[in-house]
C-alpha cells in the first residue's frame, strides 16, 4: 500500500496540508456502464466532481439518476468504467480490489441507511470491527472503541446487540463504527432513510457535529430536501450527469420552498 | 492476521451456538466412531490373543484323531503311549519338553463341599512346556510321579469352592473314588478362551491313568517348542515321526492331528484385525459424511451471511482475511468436533469395555490420526464455501437482503 501510505504522510489530519488548490476528491470525466451488448445501460456519462476537504456534502436525484453509483465509487466499492477519480491527487481508477480494500480501511467510513450492524454482536465489537482488520490490539480497540461510542451518546448502551437498540440508536452505533478510525471521509447513504423525523434530525446534527468539530468530510445521499438543508454543499445528480451544484450558507436552516 | 481471523471466527461460532453444534455433529459422531471402533477393535484383538496365549504359545498340541468333528467313521485310532511321548522328545530337535495328559471329569469333595471339575494326569513336563507358577505349596517330586501317587495341584477356582478362605495346602480331599493330599496351589489365570483354566486338578499321570481311566492310554500330549525353532518345522518332523511309528505309508491320511496354537494366534489376530479395518472403514465413511456436513452448513452460511460480508468488505476486509474467517470457523469447528468427539469415543469406549470383557486401552496413534482428519476435513470442505464468500462484490454483498 505504497500509494496509501504516501498520501497518510502528505496529509496528517484535515485537509489544510494539501495543496489550497487540490481538492480532496476529483472526479474527471467519469463514465460507468453496466452490462453489454443490448443489455448494455450507462449509468454515468461522464461526471465532473471537486469535493474539498472538509466539505459537508449532500448528494440527490431521482432514482437512475447516478448519484448511488458515484458513491459507489467515491467509496472504493466499485470502479469507473472510464474517466480519473484521483483521491488526495492519487489515481485510486487503477488500484485492485484489494488496495482498495486497504483505501477504505484506512481513509473511509460508511453510514447505510439499513444501518447494517452485525446482528447478535455488542455495540461495542461492531464499533471495534474496522479497529480488528487494521490488526489493533485488544486495549486499543477498547478504548477507541467507547471513544467512538461516547462521541455518539452510546457509551451506556457498549454491551447491546442491536436487537436491544432502537433504529436512531443502530445508526448511532453505525457512525460510532464509522468513525472509529478517524476516517477523512464519511460515506453516508440515505442515513435516515428509515427513521422517523425526530431521530433524523438527531442523527443530522451528529453528523454536523463530526464535519465541524472532527474535520471529517462528510459524502451523504438523501431523497429529503429537509436532511440536504444540514449540508453546506448540495449536487444534483440528473441522467448520469452531475446536474447543479449549489452551496448553502446556512446550513441546518430549513429553507422555504423557493426561497433561497 | 491470523490472531484476528481466529477472533472473528470463534465470535462468529459462539454467535450461533446451536448452529455449530449441528454442524460439528457429524464430525462429532465420526471421529467417535472411528476412535471408538478402532480402539474396541485392537481391545478385541488384544483379548483373543491373550486368550490363545494362555494355551501357552510355542506349544503343538497332538491329539489322536483326523482334528475336530472329523474322523466319526471306521474304527477309532489309537491313543498315544507313554513311548510315543519319549520318542519324541528324544529324536525330534527343537522340542522342549512333552507333558503327556489323561484326562477325566471327577467331583471332589471336602467336609461339607462338592465341586465337579476336571483331572488332568500329567508329568513334570506340563510345568516346563507351558510356565504356571505355584500361589503356595510344591509340585510332586520324580519319586511321586513314578510311583503314580495320589497327590494333587490345585486351580484357584477349586480352592475357593472346596477349601474356602482355608489354607488348602496338606488338606486331603475326595475326589472321585480316591483320597488325594492337597501339596499345591496354582496362581489364578482367569477365564480363557476355553472357559475357567482355574477349575483344575492335577495329579501324576499314572495316578490318573491307575485310578479314573484304567489304561496307559495318552489322549493329549503338550510339545514345547524351543523359541529358536519354527513350530511348523516341528510340526513336520513330528508328523513323520508320528506316521512312522503308527506305521501310516503311503498316501494315506493321518490318523493324528497337530493343533499349533501359535498358527491359530496368528490367524484369529489377522481376522480380527480385518475386521477392525472394515469397520474403521465405515466410520472414516461418516466422517467424510460429517465433512459434507461441514461443507454444507458453511455454504448456507455464505448465502446467510452475505450482507455480513458485504459490511466487512465495505469497512476494509481484504478477500484474503473473508476467506481466512470462513476458513478459520470451519477449521474451528471441525477441530472442535473432533475434540468432542475424542471425548465421546473415551466415554463410550469406558462403558463397553466391561460389556465386551476387553481390556481398555489407550491408542494415542488413532486419537492423533482421528483428530488431524477432522482438521484436514475442515480445511478441504471449508475452502470451497470459503472462497465463494471472498469472491462476493461488496456492493452486491450489501445490497442481499
Amino acid at each position: 500500500m505504497a500509494v496509501a501510505s504516501g498520501v497518510r504522510v502528505a496529509a496528517s489530519r484535515a485537509g489544510a496540508v494539501v495543496a489550497a488548490d487540490a481538492p480532496l476528491i476529483q472526479l474527471r470525466g467519469v463514465t460507468k456502464t453496466y452490462g453489454t451488448g443490448a443489455t448494455q445501460f450507462q449509468a454515468l456519462k461522464g461526471v465532473d466532481l471537486d469535493i474539498a476537504a472538509g466539505d459537508f456534502v449532500a448528494v440527490m436525484g431521482p432514482s437512475g439518476s447516478g448519484k448511488s453509483t458515484t458513491m459507489n465509487i467515491l467509496g472504493c466499492l466499485d470502479v469507473p468504467s472510464g474517466g480519473n477519480f484521483l483521491f488526495r491527487g492519487h489515481h485510486v481508477e487503477t488500484l485492485d480490489r484489494d488496495q482498495r480494500a486497504m483505501l477504505r480501511r484506512r481513509y473511509l467510513g460508511f453510514v447505510f441507511q439499513g444501518f447494517n450492524l452485525l446482528s447478535r454482536t455488542t455495540a461495542l465489537e461492531n464499533v471495534e470491527l474496522p479497529l480488528l482488520y487494521r490488526g489493533e490490539d485488544k486495549r486499543t480497540r477498547r478504548d477507541l472503541g467507547m471513544a467512538a461510542l461516547e462521541k455518539v451518546g452510546l457509551d451506556k448502551w457498549w454491551d447491546h446487540t442491536p436487537a436491544e437498540l432502537s433504529g436512531g440508536q443502530q445508526q448511532r452505533v453505525a457512525i460510532a463504527r464509522a468513525i472509529v478510525t478517524s476516517p477523512d471521509v464519511l460515506l453516508a447513504d440515505e442515513p435516515t432513510g428509515n427513521l422517523d423525523s425526530e431521530r433524523s434530525v438527531e442523527i443530522m446534527e451528529l453528523l454536523t457535529g463530526l464535519n465541524r468539530d472532527s474535520n471529517i468530510t462528510v459524502l451523504m445521499v438523501t431523497h429529503e430536501p429537509d436532511m440536504a438543508a444540514f449540508a453546506r454543499t448540495v449536487i444534483h445528480f440528473k441522467d448520469g450527469l452531475v446536474d447543479r451544484i449549489e452551496a448553502q450558507h446556512r446550513p441546518g436552516v430549513v429553507p422555504e420552498m423557493g426561497v433561497n | 492476521m491470523f490472531g484476528t481471523t481466529l477472533i472473528l471466527a470463534i465470535r462468529s461460532i459462539r454467535r450461533h451456538v446451536l448452529r455449530s453444534f449441528l454442524t460439528t455433529l457429524g464430525i462429532i459422531i465420526g471421529v467417535g466412531a472411528v476412535v471408538t471402533m478402532v480402539t474396541l477393535g485392537k481391545a478385541t484383538t488384544a483379548a483373543v490373543q491373550q486368550s490363545i496365549s494362555s494355551l501357552g504359545t510355542n506349544i503343538l498340541q497332538v491329539r489322536p484323531g483326523q482334528g475336530f468333528g472329523r474322523g466319526g467313521g471306521g474304527p477309532r485310532p489309537p491313543d498315544f503311549k507313554p513311548e510315543d511321548v519319549e520318542a519324541i522328545a528324544d529324536q525330534i530337535a527343537g522340542v522342549t519338553a512333552v507333558a503327556p495328559q489323561a484326562q477325566t471329569t471327577a467331583t471332589a469333595i471336602y467336609e461339607g463341599a462338592n465341586w465337579s471339575t476336571t483331572v488332568t494326569g500329567t508329568t513334570l513336563a506340563y510345568f516346563t512346556v507351558q510356565p504356571w507358577p505355584l500361589a503356595s505349596g510344591r509340585t510332586w517330586t520324580p519319586a511321586e510321579q513314578a510311583a503314580g501317587k495320589a497327590v494333587c495341584i490345585i486351580g484357584n477356582t477349586v480352592r475357593q469352592n472346596l477349601f474356602r478362605s482355608t489354607d488348602a495346602v496338606g488338606k486331603r480331599f475326595r475326589i472321585g473314588a480316591i483320597s488325594c493330599d492337597v501339596i499345591g496351589v496354582l496362581t489364578t489365570r482367569g477365564q480363557g478362551g476355553f472357559g475357567d483354566q482355574d477349575d483344575v486338578v492335577l495329579m501324576p499321570i499314572k495316578a490318573v491313568q491307575r485310578r479314573f481311566t484304567g489304561s496307559r492310554d495318552i489322549r493329549l500330549m503338550l510339545v514345547g517348542v524351543d523359541q529358536a525353532y519354527s513350530t511348523s518345522a516341528v510340526q513336520s518332523s513330528l508328523t513323520d515321526l508320528l506316521r512312522e511309528r503308527r506305521n501310516i505309508t503311503g498316501g494315506k491320511d493321518d490318523d493324528f492331528n497337530i493343533f499349533d496354537t501359535k498358527q491359530i494366534s496368528d490367524t484369529l489376530t489377522s481376522t480380527t484385525t480385518m475386521l477392525t479395518r472394515i469397520v474403521a472403514a465405515v466410520a472414516a465413511i461418516s466422517l467424510v459424511v460429517g465433512g459434507i456436513g461441514i461443507m454444507n452448513i458453511m455454504l448456507v452460511s455464505v448465502t446467510e451471511r452475505t450482507r455480513e460480508i458485504g459490511i466487512r468488505l465495505a469497512i476494509g476486509a481484504v478477500a484474503r482475511e473473508v476467506l481466512m474467517q470462513f476458513l478459520v470457523e470451519a477449521v474451528v469447528l471441525s477441530c472442535l468436533g473432533g475434540i468432542i468427539g475424542l471425548i465421546l469415543a473415551q466415554a463410550i469406549i469406558a462403558a463397553l469395555v466391561p460389556l465386551m470383557q476387553v481390556p481398555w486401552t489407550f491408542d494415542p496413534q488413532i486419537n492423533i490420526i482421528a483428530f488431524a482428519i477432522s482438521a484436514v476435513i475442515g480445511v478441504v470442505f471449508g475452502y470451497f464455501p470459503a472462497r465463494r464468500a471472498a469472491a462476493l462484490n461488496p456492493i452486491d454483498a450489501l445490497r442481499h437482503e
